[in-house]
């Protein structure tokens, strides 16, 4: 009977589908319910778990949604000022070139406040990993417009949505990173179905282990939703990305190393 | 025997640096400072120590390159001059907050703005007031001469490390172009990884099983945490004022007037007190080696021996604050300076003293 | 012992390196010593100089607004300087492009034409050191021993096979000085 069935009785290693990675903490995520920042997380730390790496990794916080990322992520964390983050992980990186050393961002981090230490960063080739959510909002400061917002599309700063004639177009920095001799690997994922998660993952653990080979740097752009700020349910706001987020941002690999 | 140099304080600070066994150098080039770079981009630290030694994109991700590599538990290091140091102000409020050593240049020259490239002490507010955002504090050094720059680079460090804070050598244009001899110290050995581990076992090295994961941040969004985190940053501050002030008297003994200099103002007035002992005032210097901690209690000593104070400053009177705080009334205190790039001669400081006094 | 001079030229001519050599002579013979240049925009093209002091004791300001030598080898620095050396002090100045000669009656005046001698040696870059010569002969502050040593010092390692071109032009600089104007 039904009422008799306790946790117990489910809680069973023959019922396991689905395991928490030791390196994520037990700490409740604090992003909101369908926001794609809970599974990147989960996949970046299943990388340095597989790669057996906790003892070798430094990961970079930005300022954003995931500025508390080190209360999730259990590895060796710095927190970066507004748009720094590469800078930190290059000197990082450089003081310790056994290391894996990765940065955090979303858009407006990455590409609008950081444009300038992102592009060098890329252009000089740190062997790093750049780990870049897009969902085209500031998310954290209320959903104001971002670098990345879609033209028309409102936020709290383009309320009428964003019209490209005053306000300029969107960037697509990851097309315009892919252009510089200094990435190695460059790439758009999205984590909205278990398909594209898996397809994330992959492509995060090729940007870890592109560290040792010394070629560049590995720069994982997530297109992610902010149903949130974007005023949508988890589930509209997912559609909503499909439908709009991905013509332009279209998925799938930007610069992949010869093998 | 000590091998003697002829060197440039910039060339000094870049020679200190590799000597003292700093593990990497970021900067960004701006006059008059850039021999620093220029330096030791010429002298290969890589292959000498295997410092890391990286040209960054501008001041400001110079300053969050050192950010990381001070949060890694390194020994790094950054220079720059005013109008570049205004733009590290903000990594170095994060550094400061989230408690890294670390050290930083300032070879000031004139302001605001972009100013003008000759020497200037315009930024002693920037410099010893915090710079950036939030109560905080920097360990504020001045060297007077050019084996004074050789030598505060590790001075500065041991006392970063051993506050976990930034350090900040004010310099200026005279000092960092100037040559003079230089005494040069031993190589030292760069720390090994597990030697960093070690000294510093909150960095962020990589967590081992044994031990919590370490993050590096300036963040709490807690008020009661950040307060009581306040507290901390204030207490340390104050340790630092009991233990640190460094200062040197010239001639104090029997003086009636003081000057009061440091740096570059301070070399001046050592010839102005000749000048003035030669025509019969009792004048002495004090030199306040380190500007926070400030030497307010032998201030407030001699402002009982002393009939006025004269602030000389290559400013428009900045210093003279907290002398005037330090001396609590007890004798006239007034300002000298020359601003915009312009050196005073030391028969222009007599003069100023004579005509106040 | 005290000298406080000022050397001031054109940008190339060397106004630097004298200094420095001057420097390293000092410190060969165990003084102390400061050479604070003009630096900046003016130094490209334009003129250029250098404070140079070398004491027996510690040395206070760098910067100075007397001098007791004033190296002059160019008109801009002949009017900038020559009312800046002290009574008693001492000028000297190459005439080669000097229009106004020093006209103070308070100082001794040397001239050192060392452009016009550079141009018989093998290099005319050894003009600097001519200068040199001129002054060391006036003011022998440092032994001419000591000056071949600080020469050695001072220029890099590649360079060193113009050690003797330059010896030979210090030498040359000490015959060459004459007297214009002595004080008792």
């Amino acid at each position: 009977m039904a009422e008799n069935i306790t946790n117990k009785d489910i809680v069973k290693e023959e019922n396991l589908v689905y395991k928490k990675t030791d390196l994520l903490t037990d700490k409740a995520l604090s992003y909101c319910p369908g926001c794609g920042h809970g599974t990147a997380h989960r996949l970046v730390m299943e990388v340095v778990e597989e790669l057996e790496a906790q003892d070798k990794t430094v990961g970079i916080a930005p300022v954003g949604c995931s500025v508390l990322a080190y209360e999730f992520m259990d590895i060796d964390m710095q927190q970066a000022a507004h748009g720094r983050a590469p800078a930190l992980a290059t000197a990082i990186k450089r003081l310790y070139p056994e290391k894996y050393v990765f940065t955090y961002q979303g858009d407006g981090d990455l590409a609008a406040i950081g444009t300038a230490e992102t592009i060098h960063a890329c252009n000089r080739g740190e062997n790093i990993t750049i780990i870049f959510v897009n969902n085209g909002i500031y998310g954290m400061t209320g959903g104001q417009m971002a670098p990345t917002t879609l033209p028309g599309m409102r936020s709290s700063t383009s309320p009428y949505g964003r019209e490209v004639a005053s306000m300029g177009n969107p960037l697509k920095i990851t097309e315009l990173v892919a252009q510089l001799p200094g990435t190695y690997y460059v790439t758009r994922q999205a984590v909205h179905t278990p398909a594209a998660v898996r397809k994330a993952k992959k492509a995060i653990k090729k940007a870890f282990e592109n560290q040792k080979l010394n070629k560049g740097l590995s720069f994982i752009e997530i297109v992610s939703n902010c149903n949130s700020g974007w005023k949508m349910t988890p589930n509209q706001a997912n559609q909503w990305m499909v439908d709009n987020m991905f013509p332009f941002y279209e998925l799938g690999d930007i610069k992949v190393p010869e093998e | 025997m000590k091998e003697l140099r002829l060197m440039k304080g910039n060339e000094a600070i870049a020679e200190a640096a590799i000597r003292a066994g700093v593990d990497g150098y970021f900067g960004y080039p701006i006059t008059p400072q850039s021999e620093v770079l220029e330096y030791l981009m010429l002298e290969k630290p890589e292959e000498r120590t295997g410092m890391v030694v990286l040209q960054a994109e501008s001041e400001v991700a110079a300053i969050n390159m050192v950010y990381g590599g001070a949060g890694a538990g390194k020994m790094v290091m950054t220079s720059s001059s005013s109008p570049g140091i205004s733009l590290k102000q903000e990594g170095i409020t994060y550094i400061a907050g989230a408690e890294l050593p670390c050290l930083i240049l300032n070879v000031v020259r004139g302001g605001p703005g972009l100013g003008t490239i000759q020497p200037a002490q315009s930024d002693y507010f920037q410099s010893v007031k915090g710079g950036g955002h939030g109560d905080y504090k920097l360990i504020v050094l001045a060297p007077a001469s050019v084996q004074e720059m050789y030598d505060f680079v590790e001075l500065s460090f041991d006392l970063a490390f051993k506050y976990r804070n930034p350090a900040l050598i004010l310099s200026d244009g005279a000092i960092g172009q100037m040559m003079e001899k230089v005494e040069i110290g031993e190589q030292k050995k760069r720390l090994t990884d597990a030697e960093v581990k070690e000294r510093c076992p909150w960095a962020t090295t990589g967590k081992d099983a044994n031990r919590e994961r370490n993050i590096i941040t300036s963040l709490d969004l807690d008020p009661n945490k950040q307060e009581l985190f306040n507290h901390k940053l204030q207490d340390k501050y104050k340790e630092i004022e009991e233990k640190e002030v460094r200062f040197e008297e010239i001639q104090t003994e029997d003086a009636e007037y003081l000057f009061v200099a440091y740096g570059t103002s301070s070399r001046i007035c050592q010839k102005s007190v000749q000048l003035a002992r030669a025509k019969g005032l009792k004048v002495g210097l004090l030199r306040p080696i380190t500007l926070f901690p400030f030497p307010s209690k032998r201030l407030a000593e001699l402002s009982k021996q002393v009939k006025g104070i004269l602030s000389v400053e290559m400013s428009a009177g900045q210093m003279i604050e907290d002398i005037k705080l330090a001396v609590n009334c007890n004798v006239p205190v007034e300002h000298f300076g020359r601003m915009g790039g312009i050196i005073p001669s030391p028969g222009e400081v007599v003069e100023a003293l004579e005509q106040k006094f | 012992m005290t000298e406080e001079i000022i050397i001031a030229g054109f940008g190339g001519q060397g106004v630097l390196s004298m200094g420095k050599i001057m420097c390293y002579s000092g410190i060969v013979q165990g003084q102390e010593v400061t050479w604070m240049p003009s630096y900046g925009p003016e130094m490209r093209g334009g003129t250029a100089n250098v404070t140079v002091i070398i004491s027996d004791e510690r040395i206070s300001s760098p910067i100075i607004n007397e001098f007791d030598t004033a190296i002059i080898l160019n008109q801009q620095s002949m009017d900038k300087f020559e009312s800046m050396v002290k009574p008693g002090g001492t000028l000297i100045y190459d005439g080669n492009g000097i229009t106004r000669h020093p006209e103070r009656k308070d100082i001794n005046i040397y001239r050192v034409d060392a452009a016009a001698e550079a141009a018989t040696m093998e290099t005319t870059k050894t003009f600097n050191m001519i200068v040199l010569g001129g002054f060391l002969k006036i003011k022998p502050i440092v032994k001419m021993e000591n000056v071949i040593a600080g020469l050695k010092k001072s220029l890099p390692e590649r360079y060193h096979h113009l050690l003797p071109v330059n010896e030979k032009a210090v030498k040359r600089g000490t015959e060459i000085v004459q007297e214009i104007q002595i004080l008792n």
